[in-house]
């Protein structure tokens, strides 16, 4: 079980100083599915990019926590200092290392690097970091004088690193199997090409792959037609189920909701959560827009 | 993974580049000697015909007689290369003339040398054949029989000269690089030396690539290698070239020469991965002659140098002949890196295609420098030009200077460039699936010089992964 904590989050645009998040608390736990909307402007994407170390948002106030259990990675038992992380205080690839995912809205493409490659790549990383982060102590004496040829243009990491090139493709076959993603994908340069449908679907696929314990999917659902919504629909709901991920979905619309059932539906506006509730929530805004949540806002206040 | 990457693995590239050797050559001129009698020594030093002797003679009055090129826009200052300064000729020690064609004859020094660079295991892993050359001369090479036997010819140029005199009275510095084509390459016609010979007669095919080796190792010198390359009607070949220089405090020049002549429906690629000191000036010529049908192909990285001025040519001279050229420039602190392409479409359906990618970083300055010419008559030819400019920051900088000269309307024509700063955004994306700050950085570099990569064997593809590495990482200093 982990647990995403938000308190006061506070945080505005590095180059520029316009304020974009007033206060954010919001919590999201293991096998929990929350959606996260609003009108555009409202700080949804901010939200997420913060979470994930995004350099253009400095954040001025607040704290984003993590918190793990003892054995919330397989094969390693967290001692109960390094229980609780400050994402604040951690690099972006620190983040994933400690189980955090970003789906992005508008992924990049990157020529000349295969999904293969960097998939196993990123995993390895991501399963080198967290031995670092987790382990007592040792991690900086053992710095290595000159790990030689890293990556070979062929293969990826010469040094097989914990998956190797076989356990890997078989590991990526099958993920791309259980989305229905054709095969020829893995030898695909990084998002290059692929339609919108797509590349949301490839976030889904990292997603399911680097296996995080917290995923913060920022509008995957923009731009789907109805059979690709089914096919991300299928694969989110397969990372809380089959994973036992946490999901922080954003969106702005109802239409996703009716495949990825939300747990919690949580309404930003101006930077802060205006209200929370069940699925029923998401319901009225689809038929009364956010317009009543802006009244009741200011009423409270 | 196969044992040459293992090996490639183990050494350590940074040593490598810091490796000398004392040296222990048996004749070396005198520095700043460029004169008629330093280029009889030479000659006098290598038993050379008279006709060499006097050819060189005559490069050398062109060299005197031409002036350094200084009003290029935007050209690398060169007011630091004074030819006076530099020792144009150092013979090592081996006995042999020519080399030997057994690696266990060489001196242990110039062993030791080759086997920090990794190449006695890339030669041994079914490679058909290297020529290593170790300051001026060749010092080892060795092919495969069954290409002997079919008559195909891999040996040094000095050698050539001895050996097979008509075909390089024919080819060397005559119709394809004469001296008067520059001022470097008159240089080079007066003092080269050493360098690859290759033939492949009508017909055959080489389908192993024919490798070289040069290694600069002593303080303040020059290299003017020249190879030549004929590859008859038919025939196919695949000609790969690697350079190093370790570190010194004074410059040094290389000055080499290529020359290749592609017969009709020949196809000849010549692939180079150069990495030299930052106090190299790699002064080259490089020209290709492609009769009917024929396909030239150069790949080449350029690493390192104080600064490089390359713009590998090729002459379409017959109905059909293809070129592909496919470059990439790395520039960091310091660093002026001026490559691009020449073609020449002098006939009917010719077709080009140039591929320039480029990387500056920390100041670093690239910049590509390319010419289409297209001559009146040269109808239905087409040709593609592609520059593609990658920068880490603000200081760098990255020109493009794409000439068109376009004598013949019905041709095909398309150029584009596009320049771009590594992107915070890609950056970002991969770490947050995991990959530290600098890793991001290494993979999209890797990922942008790709299209070279897989033009080349995995030996010479690992080497240029891991020279853009040490870049990256600044450890070469």
């Amino acid at each position: 079980m982990a647990r995403l904590q938000l308190k006061n989050l506070h945080a505005k645009v590095a180059e520029g100083g316009e304020k974009i998040l007033d206060g954010v608390d919001l919590e999201v736990s293991s096998g929990e599915i929350h959606a996260l909307m609003g009108p555009n402007g409202s700080g949804k994407s901010t939200t997420a990019k913060v979470i994930a170390g995004h350099p253009a948002y400095e954040v001025t106030e607040g704290e984003v926590l993590v918190h793990l259990d003892e054995d919330e990675f397989e094969g390693m038992t967290i001692p109960e200092e390094k229980r609780t992380w400050n994402l604040l205080d951690l690099e972006p690839n620190e983040r994933a290392a400690v189980g955090v995912f970003l789906g992005f809205q508008y992924p990049v493409e990157i020529e000349g690097v295969t999904m293969v490659n960097f998939l196993r790549t990123a995993l390895n990383a991501k399963l080198e970091e967290r031995d670092d982060l987790f382990e007592e102590g040792e991690a900086e004496v053992e710095e290595e004088e000159d790990s030689g040829y890293d990556t070979s243009p062929m293969e990826g990491n010469v040094d097989e690193g914990e998956v190797s090139v076989s356990e890997f493709q078989e590991l990526m076959a099958e993920k791309m199997d259980q989305l229905d993603m054709d095969t020829t994908f893995a030898q695909r340069y990084l998002n290059a090409g692929f339609s919108g449908g797509e590349k949301k679907q490839n976030e889904v696929l990292q997603a399911a792959i680097l296996e995080p314990s917290i995923a913060v999917l920022d509008e995957i659902d923009s731009g789907l037609d109805i059979d690709r919504l089914q096919d991300v629909s299928k694969g989110i709901n397969a990372l809380r189920d089959e994973q036992g991920a946490g999901i922080l979905q954003i969106t702005h619309y109802q239409r996703i909701l009716d495949y990825v059932e939300p747990d919690h539906v949580h309404v930003m506006l101006d930077g802060k959560i205006a209200t929370s509730g069940g699925p029923e929530l998401a319901e009225r805004l689809e038929d009364e827009g956010y317009d009543w949540v802006r009244e009741e806002a200011y009423e409270t206040a | 993974m196969s044992s040459d990457q293992d090996h490639l693995r183990e050494t350590d590239s940074e040593k490598r580049f810091e490796f000398k050797k004392d040296e222990a050559s048996a004749f070396r001129t005198e520095k700043g000697a460029l004169d008629e009698e330093t280029i009889r020594v030479i000659s006098e030093d290598k038993d050379e015909p008279e006709w060499m002797l006097e050819r060189r003679l005559r490069a050398l009055k062109q060299f005197h007689a031409m002036p350094m090129p200084t009003d290029w826009p935007g050209q690398p200052d060169l007011s630091e290369v004074d030819i006076a300064e530099i020792v144009p000729y150092i013979r090592p020690d081996v006995d042999v003339r020519g080399g030997v064609d057994d690696w266990s004859e060489l001196p242990d020094d110039i062993k030791d040398t080759f086997d920090q660079l990794g190449i006695p295991e890339a030669e041994k892993n079914a490679l058909s054949g290297v020529g290593a050359q170790y300051e001026s001369e060749v010092v080892y090479q060795n092919m495969q029989e069954r290409w002997e036997e079919k008559g195909v010819i891999f040996c040094n140029m000095d050698e050539a000269v001895q050996e097979y005199p008509e075909l390089v009275k024919e080819h060397f510095m005559t119709e394809n690089v004469p001296p008067s084509d520059n001022k470097f390459a008159a240089l080079h016609g007066a003092i080269w030396s050493g360098g690859s010979f290759v033939y492949v007669p009508e017909g055959v095919t080489v389908d192993m690539p024919v490798q070289a080796y040069f290694r600069m190792n002593s303080e303040g010198m020059g290299q003017f290698e020249h190879t030549l390359i004929i590859a008859e009607e038919g025939s196919e070949v695949h000609y790969i070239e690697g350079c190093s220089a370790p570190q010194y405090a004074s410059f040094n020049l290389h000055s080499g020469g290529v020359e290749v002549f592609v017969g009709e429906d020949a196809h000849v690629q010549y692939s180079t991965v150069q990495n030299w000191s930052k106090n190299t000036y790699n002064l080259n010529t490089k020209r290709a002659i492609c009769e009917a049908n024929g396909t030239m192909e150069w790949v080449s990285g350029s690493m390192g140098s104080k600064a490089t001025m390359l713009y590998p040519s090729t002459i379409l001279k017959g109905r059909g002949a293809t070129d592909n050229h496919i470059t990439i420039a790395f520039a960091g602190e310091g660093q002026n890196i001026d490559t691009g392409a020449k073609v020449y479409h002098n006939a009917p359906r010719t077709k080009s295609t140039i591929e320039s990618k480029s990387i500056s970083k920390d100041g670093g300055r690239t910049n590509y420098r390319g010419l289409v010419h297209i001559s009146d008559g040269a109808e239905h030819s087409s040709t593609s030009v592609e520059c593609d400019a990658l920068m880490f920051d603000n200081e760098s900088t990255s020109d493009t200077m794409p000439y068109m000269e376009i004598e013949e309307s019905k041709v095909d024509v398309a150029h584009e460039a596009t320049v771009g700063k590594i992107g915070d955004e890609d950056v970002f994306y991969l770490q947050s699936r995991g990959l530290d700050d600098d890793d991001a950085k290494q993979m999209i570099v890797a990922g942008f010089i790709e299209p070279i990569t897989e033009e080349l064997p995995i030996e010479y593809a690992v080497e240029l992964n891991r020279l853009i590495e040490l870049e990256m990482e600044g450890s070469l200093g």
